[in-house]
């Protein structure tokens, strides 16, 4: 967490940025579909990692904040027939009211009990999904029509189902979360969730109110999960119970930590590289788990700082 | 039927689930209060138990009641020594941290579920009950097999709980659980201590799956469910206590049976699932439990 260069920082993000743009005119159609995906999917890692990475708070049920998203977006598209921008709205602000209520509970426990809590709270999300099966299309799902894809701002219409559109709607979210996380992990803020991960009593002790920034980390972990599940939904035009099960649970943490904990980049990195391991070698394999299983056991003997994590120890110090 | 029956019913069928939960729940518990780590892949042991099972009583022909008898034997001990090997390779290297456990028992979770798909198939298959007696009851016949289940179960666990508390080995056990370092510090060797307390927590949940799969059958995904009850059974009995664990297994078993008799069984495991949330964060020593640790 050494702040001795800002401007290489901010170059350095930029760059990604600038790199993802740039491929969307070089890649081949079935690669950019590929990285829209992966794009917006790293915003559900991104919110993971703020809590997991930055407060240390390792969470069982975080499917539940991305299918809120998920859900809350395309539900409202589907049932009352809102529009894009308000339906992705809605999105987010269920993730972040689950987020407040599920905070507000699970944070009275910590450690292993933290753990097993969200695990059970995301069940029961998961559990009323199959249950309401009548408006939520249980473990069918429902799809999004095109129509409803296509939204308006300023005159210019823009249909999500346009691979270009997609790609930069996926790119835009991406980015804004990226340079969010960044300013706030830079920030008064992520210091202090960065001291209460080290020491919780000595933050305590120093006048912090931890209880205070662990709900507002959860809140915010919750509410960008939420917007990866919504933009999620309105690209892709599918909602399903399966998003909402304890895989998609396992999911962020393992590319959290394969790109590495408490790195802005390294999730990113960890769901690119996953996603494409999963892609090659499903070329040879219908063992996808197995993969999952084995880089999970790899990782945490012999990486647990994960790619970005390594790149800092070993080279570039002031990577944030 | 009427009520009083149907009810006797929905109690006879919820105390075989709790003898199987118990013990399931209890191997949860025993690596839980020794080892303090959390065994994600627990409901995964429970699964190769059943499928095991199922691939020995195959495999030898003549009586069902041989194959049976041979898949209880050699099933637990093959789980078992999977996990000796899980935790000797693996969890041994962490120093069991808790965070590194959790995630590295769900790597295992993965690994035993796609190697069961992969070799064992999507199918769902039964084994042949050891003996097929029924009892008749002035309202309706009911199977021998699985009142002898409750019955096995029972036995196990008085035998459990007489190792823990009569016998040297339990001594070790009681030592390491209540402090690792003047344990060591004794001479007791703490690796070898938690590697075998491990063992024997897959090996109780293989018992179960096995007791339990002529009744129910063996398939890839069924160790979703004993996982989730038994970490429900193991908290609300208060983690680490032998008898909490098998009075909230009894509880949870009922319960279960009789209210997805009458009710939605979705429902039924959302209350559960809520209140045992509920119970976790309000009450986190459990019900039963004394003091937080």
């Amino acid at each position: 967490m050494r702040d001795a260069s800002p401007a290489k920082t901010y170059a350095l993000h930029i760059g990604v940025i600038a790199l993802l743009f740039a491929l969307n005119f070089v890649l081949p159609d079935y690669h950019q579909g590929l990285f829209a995906r992966i794009m917006a999917l790293a915003v559900f890692a991104m919110g993971y990692n703020l809590l997991f990475g930055y407060v240390g708070l390792l969470s069982l049920g975080h499917a539940m904040f991305f299918s809120a998203g998920l859900y809350g977006a395309g539900l409202t598209v589907y049932h009352l027939g809102w529009g894009v921008p308000e339906a992705f709205l809605a999105g987010v602000i269920c993730g972040a009211l689950l987020a407040l209520v599920v905070g507000l509970l699970a944070l009275r426990t910590s450690g292993v009990a933290f753990m097993i809590v969200t695990m059970m709270f995301a069940q029961v999300f998961y559990l009323l999904i199959l249950y309401f099966a009548a408006w939520t299309g249980g473990d069918q799902g429902l799809v999004i029509q095109q129509a409803s894809r296509v939204f308006s701002i300023g005159g210019a219409s823009f249909d999500l189902t346009d691979p270009i559109v997609r790609y930069m709607s996926a790119l835009s979210l991406f980015a804004i979360v990226l340079l969010v996380t960044l300013a706030v992990v830079r920030s008064r803020f992520g210091r202090v969730l960065v001291a209460i991960r080290e020491n919780e009593e000595r933050t305590k002790m120093l006048g912090y109110d931890t209880v205070a920034n662990k709900l507002a980390a959860v809140v915010a972990s919750g509410a960008i999960c939420a917007a990866s599940g919504a933009a999620y939904a309105l690209l892709f035009g599918y909602v399903g119970s399966n998003f909402a099960s304890i895989q998609y649970s396992i999911l962020p943490l393992l590319w959290v930590l394969l790109g590495g904990a408490a790195t802005t980049l390294g999730p990113l990195i960890g769901t690119l590289f996953m996603y494409y391991v999963t892609d090659i070698t499903s070329g040879f394999t219908s063992a996808y788990l197995l993969i999952v299983g084995v880089a999970l056991i790899l990782l945490v003997l012999f990486a647990p700082k994960g790619i970005m994590g390594s790149i800092r120890q070993r080279w570039l110090g002031w990577l944030p | 039927m009427h009520f009083g029956p149907h009810l006797l019913l929905a109690a006879l069928e919820g105390l075989v689930t709790s003898a199987v939960l118990a013990l399931t729940a209890l191997g949860l518990s025993l690596v839980f209060g020794v080892m303090r780590i959390v065994n994600v892949a627990h409901g995964e042991f429970f699964m190769l138990g059943a499928v095991l099972a199922w691939a020995i009583s195959t495999a030898i022909s003549g009586h069902p009641a041989i194959g049976f008898a041979a898949a209880l034997v050699i099933a637990p001990l093959l789980v078992g020594l999977v996990a000796f090997l899980a935790e000797w390779l693996v969890l041994r290297r962490l120093n069991y941290n808790p965070e590194s456990t959790i995630v590295a028992t769900i790597g295992m979770l993965y690994i035993i579920q796609q190697l069961a798909l992969t070799f064992y198939g999507p199918e769902a298959r039964p084994v042949e009950p050891p003996f097929s007696y029924r009892i008749l009851l002035p309202w309706f016949g009911y199977s021998g097999y699985k009142l002898s289940v409750v019955a096995a179960s029972a036995i196990l666990l008085v035998i459990t709980w007489l190792v823990l508390t009569r016998t040297k080995i339990g001594m070790i056990m009681r030592a390491t659980q209540y402090d690792r370092e003047t344990a060591q510090a004794f001479g007791i060797p703490v690796e070898r201590v938690y590697a075998g307390v491990f063992a024997v927590g897959a090996m109780l949940a293989a018992i179960a799956a096995v007791l339990i799969v002529p009744i129910s059958q063996a398939h890839y995904l069924m160790g979703q469910d004993p996982l989730l009850l038994s970490f429900i059974v193991v908290i609300i009995g208060g983690l680490g206590s032998l008898r909490g664990t098998v009075v909230a297994a009894v509880l949870i078993g009922l319960s279960d049976g009789i209210i997805s008799m009458f009710f939605s069984p979705t429902l039924a495991k959302i209350i559960a699932t809520l209140v045992v949330a509920m119970v976790l964060v309000f009450r986190p020593q459990g019900l039963f439990g004394t003091a937080p640790r």
